[in-house]
């Protein structure tokens, strides 16, 4: 497929969605049917007799319609680095990727860290299929000094605030922010890392990084801001999201926190779920990220951590960089991966179809969940609700290909990954994105 | 037989018998360097890039002359005279050096992985001078040429790397080749300088100098870097020294007949005393005429697999 074959959203004003098993746990709904769709609204869930039908019909036999999936980790890179990503492009990436809603962090440049830079994501990005719900920064410039003005921010359509690329450094800050924020509800994300313990480290610290003499970053790094953010979110009684959580320890905290009524809920990313540190070995700068891939020991912890609710979401934490701050030296390339494209990929291939996660499960990591944590609008599939959804194919044979990608980067550790099932497309606002 | 790779980038995953193969190789090359003119045409025609980012006296020395010897055209690159200065990427610098038609690259470099990276971009045979505290394979190769000669085996031998394991490349590929032809390894040196399961290596961690001597054929002592201590993770020279420096008496103590190994360059009284380095138990002069053997034999059997002569 090349650029010229991609396709674009289109207006609809009656559409027939005939055939799928439609999904919703959220109000238990599970069977084949039809859905009508009119005006951006779902008008009836049943059958509906296609001959008679005036509109746009889509086959969706052996399709499943579920609500539309969020990405709550991005990073779009607008404004600043328009050569990595734009607002427009990384929403056309969402869409591929079987996205209708993507939240998009503050470490831009400028920083979103004011109500006037909230708008400006917003404006943006009106009219796209996919809604773009931007997290402001915890602190004026992502200095971790000063706190922003979170209430004016919320206003303006913030949903969360975050350092995120870094901690929030100082414990008092923190305090004060999860203090501050309980008054709107939106959470705090923390990218829990003590800079100290990681220093200049490129890579897990472990059997690995001894063999290839890398320089590591200890999974107490992250440790031990995790057990510290549950500690202030427990004292405070403010609301913690702990983000790309990559470590056994870190789900062991954040577990008996949950079970200490602490209001806390936490993301892992899909890299840490298929890959570990061993994959470092190649020297491919595509893998590496922070915080960096893990063991074996880790990935496993994780997995369970999806099972029991230890972790509430799946976000991809796709982070786009230039062709040059990848090809490069292992230690000077810059962290991170991009993800909107591959993460439902690699779900359904490697989580759902080995039955390590069920489809429902995966709806409630990447489309219930991320509504409730940052109290987005609710997303279910009823009569008269907005039509917000993800069709998906189970079925689908394919290969990742970063020369296809919407994204305007090609930072990606799954090029040439074969797949099992994938995003056939999305409705929302009543525009239809269909996958060619 | 051949080498497998076309590349030399690290001692990890080499066979022993590729292994005993260069040195059989360094062995005859080392006979031609004792003649009086100390000159084969081996690689005439072919240019080797000499590209390194690091400081280096020994080993550009050695590599060069190996080339020299191997009557090679070579070019030798340094970092702080080149367009590196300007802030010209690895990638572009090495596509440009490759445009002018080269055959082999020696590269220094302090980021692991360095020479790795350079595969990718060029299709000139790369050869690893050092990476980062990754490999370092010709030293591992030419620390056991020195040891094959004096000893007469390398399998069973007790070989025990001393001092800053965690950001020595010339400890890894010591163990990985040392291991691979059957040596047994063990390492010594302060606890925040040991990196973590290293003992999945396959090698023993002796904490005490003192029980490393009671069991060690062989001592390979690593410099220890002033900055090591600057960054926090040990407290003092003096304190290293009174803990792992080898000196005269701890080996008198043992009785034993201990061979002293060590890379180069000296810290005099710091981690090898002055009558240690300079005594009969040092092979520490040895290691660098055999580096410049060890060198050419690697370069004949790398040039050797792109074209026939």
């Amino acid at each position: 497929m090349s650029k010229a074959q991609q396709s674009y959203p289109v207006q609809i004003e009656q559409l027939l969605l005939q055939g799928g098993r439609v999904l919703d746990p959220q109000v238990n709904l599970d069977k084949v049917t039809d859905v009508h769709i009119m005006n951006g609204k779902i008008k009836k869930i049943g059958k509906v007799d296609a001959k008679s039908f005036k509109g746009q019909i889509v086959d969706c036999q052996d399709k499943l319609i579920i609500p539309g999936l969020v990405d709550m980790h991005v990073h779009l890179r607008e404004p600043g680095r328009e050569d990595k990503e734009t607002i427009e492009t990384g929403c056309r990436a969402a869409m591929a990727g079987g996205f209708t809603a993507v939240c998009c962090m503050p470490n831009t440049q400028p920083p979103i860290d004011s109500r006037s830079h909230v708008e400006f994501i917003k404006e943006r990005s009106e009219g796209f299929l996919v809604d773009v719900h931007p997290i402001a920064a915890v602190t004026k410039g992502l200095q971790g000094e000063e706190l922003t003005e979170m209430g004016d921010m919320t206003d303006g359509g913030a949903v969360g605030f975050s350092d995120d690329g870094w901690p929030v450094k100082q414990a008092s800050l923190l305090r004060r922010a999860l203090e501050y924020a309980k008054m709107f509800g939106h959470p705090i994300i923390d990218h829990c890392e003590e800079l100290s313990l990681s220093e200049d480290g490129v890579m897990h610290e472990g059997f690995v990084s001894t063999g290839l003499g890398m320089k590591g970053i200890p999974s107490i790094s992250e440790e031990i801001t995790v057990a510290r953010d549950l500690l202030v979110a427990e004292y405070t009684g403010g609301p913690l999201h702990i983000a790309h959580v990559s470590t056994k320890g870190s789900v062991r905290l954040i577990r008996e926190a949950k079970k200490r009524g602490v209001s806390v809920t936490a993301e892992t990313c899909p890299h840490y779920l298929v890959l570990t540190d061993e994959a470092v070995r190649s020297f491919n700068t595509n893998m590496k990220m922070k915080p960096p891939l893990r063991t074996d020991e880790d990935q496993q912890a994780l997995i369970e951590a999806l099972q029991d609710g230890t972790i509430d979401v799946i976000a991809s934490d796709h982070a786009p960089h230039a062709i040059e701050e990848k090809e490069t030296e292992y230690n000077t390339a810059a962290f991170g991966i991009i993800g909107l494209e591959t993460t439902l990929g690699i779900v359904m291939t490697h989580l759902i179809a080995k039955g390590l996660i069920t489809l429902e499960e995966m709806i409630q990591k990447m489309a219930v969940n991320p509504r409730k944590i940052l109290r987005l609008a609710e997303c279910s599939i009823q009569v008269n609700a907005s039509a917000n959804l993800t069709v998906l194919d189970p079925n689908i044979d394919w290969t990742i290909d970063k020369t296809t990608f919407y994204s305007k980067s090609r930072n990606t550790p799954f090029d040439g990954w074969p797949m099992k099932g994938g995003c056939l497309g999305v409705l929302n606002k009543g525009q239809l994105f269909l996958n060619c | 037989m051949q080498l497998k790779s076309r590349h030399l980038l690290g001692l990890e995953g080499m066979t022993k018998e590729e292994i005993h193969l260069i040195l059989d190789t360094a062995r005859s090359f080392k006979k031609v360097l004792e003649r009086p003119i100390p000159t084969v045409p081996t690689l005439r025609g072919k240019t080797v890039v000499n590209l390194f980012f690091e400081p280096s006296t020994r080993t550009r020395f050695s590599f060069e002359l190996a080339e020299k010897r191997l009557s090679a055209d070579t070019v030798n690159f340094t970092a702080s005279a080149s367009s590196v200065l300007k802030g010209e990427s690895l990638k572009d610098t090495i596509q440009n050096i490759e445009a002018m038609r080269i055959d082999l690259v020696v590269i220094r470099h302090k980021a692991e992985g360095a020479p790795y990276f350079l595969t990718r971009c060029v299709n000139a045979t790369v050869i690893n001078a050092g990476d980062g505290a990754h490999e370092h394979p010709t030293q591992g190769l030419l620390d056991m040429m020195t040891l094959r000669e004096k000893m007469g085996k390398l399998e069973g031998l007790k070989v025990v790397i001393v001092g800053d394991i965690e950001h020595s490349r010339v400890a890894r590929s010591n163990i990985h080749g040392l291991k691979s032809v059957g040596a047994q390894v063990g390492v010594c040196g302060p606890s925040t300088l040991i990196p973590r399961e290293i003992e999945k290596l396959g090698v023993t961690v002796y904490p005490h100098i003192e029980d490393a001597l009671q069991e060690a054929d062989v001592l390979n002592i690593l410099r220890i870097q002033l900055e090591r201590q600057k960054g926090g993770l040990f407290p003092s020279l003096r304190e290293y020294r009174s803990l792992f420096g080898i000196t005269k008496e701890r080996l008198d103590r043992t009785a034993r007949d201990i061979t002293i190994m060590h890379p180069g360059p000296l810290n005099r009284g710091v981690e090898i005393d002055s009558d240690v380095a300079d005594s009969d138990y040092s092979v520490i002069l040895n290691q660098v005429t055999n580096g410049v053997a060890v060198r050419m034999a690697v370069l004949y059997l790398l040039a050797g697999k792109r074209a026939k002569f």
